[in-house]
C-alpha cells in the first residue's frame, strides 16, 4: 500500500461543489477520502498544504508533443515533464506528427512512449483522415480500440464538408468527440496574422475572422445534423463564440476551448514582427478577445486548453512569414489563469478549476476531473501566493517559444500528483 | 525648384540629434516629419554631385557596404550602388541566386558572416515583410531597407516625396492618389506614411480585391473608380501590377485591369493639366499605364530615378553619422 496524505489545503472540487479546508488521502493511486482531519497513518507521505489550494488534476486537452518526427521541438518525455511542471496531470496529444498518427500503431507508439516517461498521463487523439489529407477516413475504430480518446485533423483543417459529416457520424458509434480546428483555408489564403489595420500596416497578409466563423457554423450544423459530439478548438472570434452559445442553447452537443493567449492577448502583440505572437488561429482584435473572455466566463467556452505548440529556436528565429505557427503553454497556463483570469475577476477559482479539470475530462470522457472517492489519484497542489516571472530558460519543455517571457504571475503548481505519485515537487 | 534656401542656416544647428535617423532605416512609419524633411533637404544638397564631371566625393571613404538582394531588382540595386560609389564607399552586391543564400543558409547566418568580415552597412531587399527590421535587430551595422515584402520601401517613398516637392514646392493641400495593387505594395505603404506626415492628403484606388483591410484607418481616402481618383488628385502614383496577381485570382485579366484601372491619356484629361504622374517602375506598359502617359508631359518617372540616387546618398550619409549641417562641406570642392 502506498499512500499520500495532503494536509490542511483548501480543497476545491467543482465536480462535487466542494470548496473547504481539509485533508485529502490518496491510497494506491485512488482518491480514498476527504475529511476535515485524517489521523496519522503508517507508511504515508504527508504533504503540508496549508495555505495552498488542492484541486483535481488539471487536464490540457490540446497539446502537440511532436513525437514522432519533430523530436527537436519536443518529445513525449519532455512534454509530460513540462505538463506536470505546470500542474497538468493529463494531456491530449494532437496527431499532426510525422508520420501522422492515423492508425492504431501510431496510437500505441504514443502510449508506449508516455508509459516510459514519468509525468502526466497522455491521451492521444487520432487523425480524422488518412495522413490528415482530408480525403478519406482514418482507422477511427481501431485507433479508439488502441486508446485514442478523440479524432482531429488539427493543423490541417477538414475542408471537405462531406468528409466532416461522415467523420462525425462514424465517430458517434465509438462515443468519442470530433475535435475541430475550424478554418476555411481558401479564406485564410496565405495569411499569417489577423486581418486588420495591423496586418495592413505591417504588410502581412491577413486571415479574416470569417475563415474561422464559417467552419464553426458548418461544424455546429453538422453536429446537429448527425446528433454527435463536436469539440471546437481554440475559438478566437466574437462571432464564433456567439454561434457556439446559440448552438448550445438549442441543445447541440458542443464543447469548446479558449486558450490562454486568445484570452489575454490581441493582434497588437505581433507588432515588430514578433514570431512568438504567431499562431493559428491568430491573435485577434480586442473585441474578439473580450468576446472570448465573455464566452469563457459564461461557460460557452467550457475548456481551458493551451494548444501547446513547441518549435525550435531556429524555426522562430526567422522572418514572420517564414516562422511556424504556435507557442508553448503548459508551464504558463495555470499561472495565467490564476493571475489574469481569477485575479482580474473574470472567473472565480472554482470556475477556473472546472475549466481546467472537470470540463476537459467530460469533453473527452477522461478519468479524473474529480476528487470523489474511488477516482484516480491525480491531484494538483497550487501555491496561490507565490510571485514569479516567466523565464523560458527554466522550462522543462524543449522549446522556448512563449510570448509571455518576463510576465509577472501570481500562483503556480507547487506539487503535481499523478496516480498517487508525486511527479512534480516545485516548491 | 524645391531646395530649402534656409536649410544650412542656424535653425537646424541647434538640435542636430533630433534629425538623426538612428541606426537603421526600416520604414517611414518610424520616422518623424522632421527626419523625413532632413533626408529630403540633404538629398537636395547631394543632387548636384551627380551632375559633375567627376561624380565622386569622399564622404564614405573607407566604409564597407553590402547590398544584399534576396529578390530580383535592377533599378533599386543599381541606384544604391551608384549612391554608394559616388560617396566613395567600398561595396559588394550579393544576389540570392548563386550565393550561399540559395543553399539554405538562414538570413541570420548570412548577416553574421558578413558582419564577421567587418562591414559598416547593409542594404537589404527581401521578400518577407519585417526582414530589414529583423536584420537590424541582430547586427550592429546600419541596415537600410530596400524593400521588405509588402511592408515598406522607404527610399522609394522618400524619392517620390522629393520628386513631388521638386515640382509642387510644398505638400500642404496636395492630394496624392496611389493607384493599383496596394495590398501587396511596399511602395504604397511608404508613400502613405511619408506623404501624410509631410502634410499631403493621400488616396488609394484599385479593385477592392487589391486594397488591404482597414486601409482607410491608415488615414487615406478610398476610390474604387480611377476616374474619381483622377479628378480628386494633384499627383497620381501608379503602382506596378504584378502579373502573378491575375493567376492568383485577384483580377480577371490584365486586359480588364487596363480597361478599368489603367491610366490612359483619355482618362488623364479628366484631371488638371498640372497633374503629376509617378511610377516606381518597372512599368507594364499597356497594363497599369499607357505609353503615351508614361512618356507624356505629366510624367516625372525618369526624374524619380534621378532623385533616387540623391535620396539614397542622403540616407547613407545620414545613417553613417553625417549631419545635415555638414552635408554641404562633405560634398567637397566642385
Amino acid at each position: 500500500m502506498r499512500s499520500v496524505l495532503v494536509r490542511g489545503g483548501r480543497i476545491v472540487d467543482p465536480s462535487q461543489s466542494l470548496d473547504k479546508t481539509g485533508d485529502l488521502l490518496i491510497v494506491d493511486g485512488k482518491i480514498e477520502a476527504i475529511s476535515d482531519e485524517i489521523g496519522r497513518m503508517e507508511e504515508t507521505i504527508e504533504l503540508d498544504a496549508r495555505g495552498q489550494i488542492v484541486t483535481p488534476g488539471l487536464i490540457d486537452v490540446h497539446v502537440h508533443f511532436r513525437e514522432p518526427g519533430g523530436e527537436h521541438k519536443e518529445t513525449i518525455e519532455t512534454g509530460v515533464r513540462a505538463a506536470v511542471a505546470g500542474g497538468i496531470t493529463a494531456v491530449c496529444t494532437m496527431p499532426n506528427t510525422d508520420p501522422v498518427t492515423d492508425d492504431p500503431a501510431g496510437i500505441r507508439f504514443v502510449l508506449a512512449q508516455a508509459e516510459k516517461a514519468a509525468g502526466a498521463r497522455v491521451y492521444p487523439l487520432g487523425a480524422i483522415s488518412k495522413n490528415q489529407e482530408g480525403k478519406s477516413l482514418a482507422a477511427i475504430g481501431e485507433m479508439v480500440e488502441a486508446g485514442a480518446v478523440g479524432i482531429t485533423d488539427d493543423g490541417n483543417p477538414v475542408m471537405n464538408g462531406g468528409l466532416m459529416r461522415m467523420a462525425m457520424e462514424y465517430a458517434k458509434a465509438f462515443g468519442i468527440p470530433v475535435a475541430d480546428h475550424p478554418e476555411d483555408l481558401d479564406l485564410s489564403r496565405a495569411g499569417t496574422m489577423n486581418e486588420s489595420l495591423n496586418s495592413t500596416r505591417m504588410g502581412l497578409l491577413g486571415k479574416p475572422n470569417i475563415s474561422e466563423d464559417i467552419q464553426i457554423i458548418r461544424d455546429l450544423l453538422l453536429s446537429e445534423l448527425t446528433d454527435s459530439r463536436v469539440h471546437i478548438q481554440h475559438v478566437s472570434t466574437a462571432y464564433g463564440v456567439e454561434m457556439i452559445r446559440q448552438a448550445k442553447s438549442r441543445g447541440v452537443q458542443v464543447t469548446a476551448e479558449a486558450t490562454p493567449h486568445h484570452l489575454i492577448l490581441t493582434d497588437s502583440e505581433v507588432d515588430g514582427y514578433n514570431t512568438n505572437a504567431k499562431m493559428n488561429p491568430p491573435l485577434r482584435s480586442s473585441e474578439d478577445r473580450d468576446a472570448v473572455v465573455q464566452g469563457f466566463s459564461d461557460g460557452t467556452l467550457c475548456v481551458y486548453a493551451t494548444d501547446h505548440a513547441p518549435h525550435h529556436y531556429d524555426e522562430k528565429e526567422q522572418t514572420f512569414a517564414d516562422a511556424p505557427n504556435g507557442i508553448v503553454g503548459l508551464e504558463t497556463s495555470l499561472g495565467i489563469g490564476l493571475t489574469c483570469l481569477v485575479g482580474q475577476g473574470v472567473v472565480d477559482l472554482s470556475t477556473l478549476v472546472d475549466r481546467m479539470s472537470c470540463a476537459p475530462a467530460r469533453a473527452f470522457n477522461l478519468p479524473g476531473g474529480t476528487l470523489k472517492r474511488g477516482g484516480i489519484g491525480d491531484v494538483t497542489i497550487i501555491d496561490p501566493n507565490v510571485i514569479w516571472s516567466v523565464n523560458s530558460n527554466e522550462f522543462m519543455s524543449k522549446s522556448r517559444n512563449t510570448p509571455f517571457e518576463g510576465l509577472k504571475l501570481k500562483g503556480r503548481a507547487s506539487k503535481t500528483i499523478v496516480d498517487g505519485k508525486i511527479v512534480w515537487n516545485g516548491l | 525648384m524645391g531646395g530649402r534656401a534656409g536649410f544650412f542656416e542656424g535653425r537646424y544647428f541647434l538640435k542636430p540629434n533630433l534629425f538623426s535617423l538612428g541606426k537603421d532605416l526600416v520604414g517611414l512609419e518610424d520616422l518623424s516629419t522632421d527626419q523625413i524633411v532632413t533626408v529630403l533637404d540633404t538629398a537636395e544638397a547631394f543632387k548636384e554631385i551627380s551632375e559633375r564631371q567627376i561624380k565622386k566625393v569622399p564622404v564614405l571613404r573607407g566604409k564597407t557596404i553590402v547590398n544584399l538582394f534576396f529578390e530580383p531588382s535592377t533599378r533599386t540595386k543599381i541606384s544604391f550602388e551608384f549612391a554608394e560609389k559616388r560617396l566613395s564607399a567600398d561595396t559588394v552586391s550579393i544576389s540570392s541566386v548563386g550565393s550561399s543564400v540559395s543553399k539554405g543558409e538562414t538570413l541570420v547566418d548570412t548577416a553574421r558572416n558578413l558582419e564577421a568580415m567587418k562591414i559598416d552597412m547593409v542594404v537589404i531587399r527581401h521578400g518577407s515583410s519585417g526582414a530589414a527590421k529583423f536584420l537590424g535587430e541582430r547586427i550592429p551595422s546600419n541596415v537600410i531597407n530596400a524593400g521588405d515584402g509588402s511592408h515598406e520601401h522607404p527610399t522609394q517613398g522618400l524619392l517620390d516625396a522629393l520628386t513631388i516637392r521638386d515640382h509642387l514646392g510644398s505638400f500642404d493641400g496636395l492630394k496624392v492618389c496611389i493607384i493599383g495593387d496596394v495590398l501587396h505594395s511596399r511602395v504604397a505603404r511608404s508613400n502613405i506614411h511619408g506623404l501624410i506626415k509631410l502634410g499631403a492628403s493621400v488616396g488609394v484606388c484599385g479593385p477592392y480585391t487589391l486594397l488591404p483591410a482597414d486601409v482607410e484607418k491608415m488615414g487615406v481616402r478610398v476610390f474604387s473608380r480611377i476616374e474619381e481618383a483622377i479628378e480628386w488628385s494633384s499627383v497620381l502614383n501608379v503602382l506596378r501590377l504584378q502579373l502573378e496577381r491575375m493567376h492568383s485570382g485577384y483580377i480577371p485579366s490584365l486586359r480588364e485591369y487596363n480597361q478599368k484601372w489603367g491610366l490612359s491619356k483619355q482618362r488623364l484629361e479628366l484631371g488638371s493639366d498640372e497633374l503629376l504622374v509617378l511610377h516606381p517602375g518597372p512599368m507594364n506598359r499597356g497594363v497599369e499605364i499607357d505609353s503615351d502617359v508614361a512618356d507624356g508631359q505629366n510624367s516625372v518617372i525618369l526624374e524619380q530615378v534621378t532623385n533616387g540616387v540623391a535620396v539614397r546618398m542622403a540616407v547613407l550619409y545620414l545613417l553613417s553619422g553625417g549631419t545635415p549641417e555638414t552635408a554641404e562641406s562633405a560634398k567637397g570642392v566642385n
